[in-house]
């Protein structure tokens, strides 16, 4: 399932968040050998992890991390204006209805069907919480990935050469590309929304 | 409620604002732009000193001052550390205390809908801008979808203000526009459409609206021929 949490939450899934901070050690460290840091417990982490973000994590039915993705608004500090800034029009994108989604990660074996999951999970989030665009932060093997799903985003620009090359880039959701990720992911568009409905708090129904 | 909403003048007015009785004025009239029973910026630090205005009864906030409702506040804890926008029926009111609060808050003449937008500081500080309002739960559903994101802005500007007049807080200064954001603005304000500029800096229209947005934000507007007026006016750009 898609589960929506901010990293003040994530003590409440240990064996999920453990497995999303190792698998992104496994991504981005041994597999795009980035200049990640990944510390004594095999978790990568960075310094916007410490920022409190929201992270969208697709549990698997053993309770293991699938793949994720890191969401912060660009009204504070987010990697494409620290890092980037080049790529974004000679300055900070700076609104709270952009926000900039990074770390995009599957575990090992992970089909585009996750993918296209959290595709359909930064869908909600724009929905929901009125969002104009996402910002992201790519690497080569996730745009093909998106690309196989047929949601590629709209590149920026890119920095770096071969594995360690990376691109900032848009993503747009329509509601036609919501149904066509949703196929994708084999979830119904409904159950999509009720797991980002539940994961922000009450029903209606359910409420005082 | 909310329609015929025009709040460009308290926009307008809110960037030249210098004090704390303008904040309290502007909030007044912004309230009224909207058509809803209430407005509210609320500030709290990591010592949990709090500041805020709003058009709440003077009552009522004493009353929440006297009580340390701020203790048990559902809106408080569920916006604490969060950056999306809460509506107040997604909140946990189950506990005892918090439907006591809700019981005391709605006797002080407070609608039974909220919607609430938080903000975070540098420093475990945070605001959260709320809109109250007496309504059935789909009339505030769809006042919430049409101006939500008119409202978060409205937030943001009404919090960079406060922290800008506030004595002793130190304001980050202004974002400038980034040399792509003038382009975009002033191609705009030459009359030009967005395909046009689109193709004139070679890049999509997706991206173009991008940089519109966070040009729009840097100056405070709502919509783009409002940043526009604010970019000729500042200066900014020059056509």
């Amino acid at each position: 399932m898609l589960r929506y949490i901010y990293a003040d939450q994530l003590d409440n899934y240990p064996r999920l968040a453990g497995s999303m901070f190792r698998d992104r050690a496994d991504q981005f460290r041994d597999r795009l050998g980035w200049a990640v840091q990944v510390d004594g417990n095999g978790h990568e982490r960075d310094r916007y992890d410490d920022l409190n973000p929201l992270y969208v994590i697709w549990q698997r039915p053993d309770g293991r991390h699938g793949g994720s993705m890191r969401f912060l608004p660009t009204t504070g500090p987010v990697m494409v204006n620290d890092v980037f800034g080049d790529l974004t029009g000679g300055g900070p994108i700076v609104s709270p209805l952009i926000w900039e989604c990074t770390r995009f990660c599957l575990s090992p074996g992970a089909g585009p069907n996750v993918a296209a999951a959290l595709m359909l999970a930064g869908g909600e989030i724009m929905h929901g919480f009125g969002i104009r665009h996402l910002v992201g932060v790519f690497d080569a093997r996730m745009i093909r990935i998106y690309r196989t799903i047929g949601a590629t985003p709209e590149l920026l620009g890119s920095q770096g050469e071969g594995r360690a090359r990376v691109s900032v880039g848009l993503w747009a959701f329509s509601p036609l590309a919501r149904m066509r990720v949703a196929r994708r992911a084999g979830i119904s568009t409904e159950l999509s929304r009720l797991w980002f409905t539940r994961a922000f708090g009450l029903r209606p129904k359910e409420a005082a | 409620m909310g329609n015929g909403v025009n709040v460009d003048h308290v926009l307008a007015d809110l960037s030249s604002a210098t004090a704390h009785e303008e904040l309290q004025e502007l909030i007044e009239r912004l309230r009224d732009a909207f058509g809803v029973d209430h407005m509210v910026y609320h500030w709290v630090d990591g010592a949990g000193d709090q500041y805020g205005f709003g058009t709440y009864s003077d009552a009522w906030v004493q009353r929440y001052l006297d009580r340390n409702y701020l203790r048990v506040d559902p809106v408080v804890s569920g916006c604490f550390q969060r950056f999306n926008p809460v509506d107040w029926k997604r909140l946990n009111w189950s506990s005892r205390a918090a439907r006591a609060f809700l019981k005391d808050a709605l006797e002080h003449g407070l609608g039974n809908q909220g919607y609430s937008i938080p903000i975070r500081g540098p420093a475990g500080q945070f605001a959260l801008f709320t809109v109250n309002h007496n309504c059935g739960d789909d009339a505030w559903a769809e006042f919430t979808e049409r101006h939500g994101r008119d409202l978060i802005l409205m937030a943001h500007y009404f919090h960079g203000k406060a922290m800008e007049i506030r004595p002793g807080r130190s304001s980050a200064p202004p974002q400038p526009l980034s040399p792509r954001e003038v382009d975009a603005m002033t191609l705009l304000a030459l009359g030009y459409s967005r395909a046009q500029v689109a193709q004139t800096l070679s890049i999509s229209e997706h991206t173009l609206r991008v940089y519109i947005e966070s040009a729009r934000f840097k100056l405070g507007a709502l919509n783009t021929t409002h940043a526009i007026a604010r970019a000729l006016t500042q200066g900014l750009i020059v056509v």
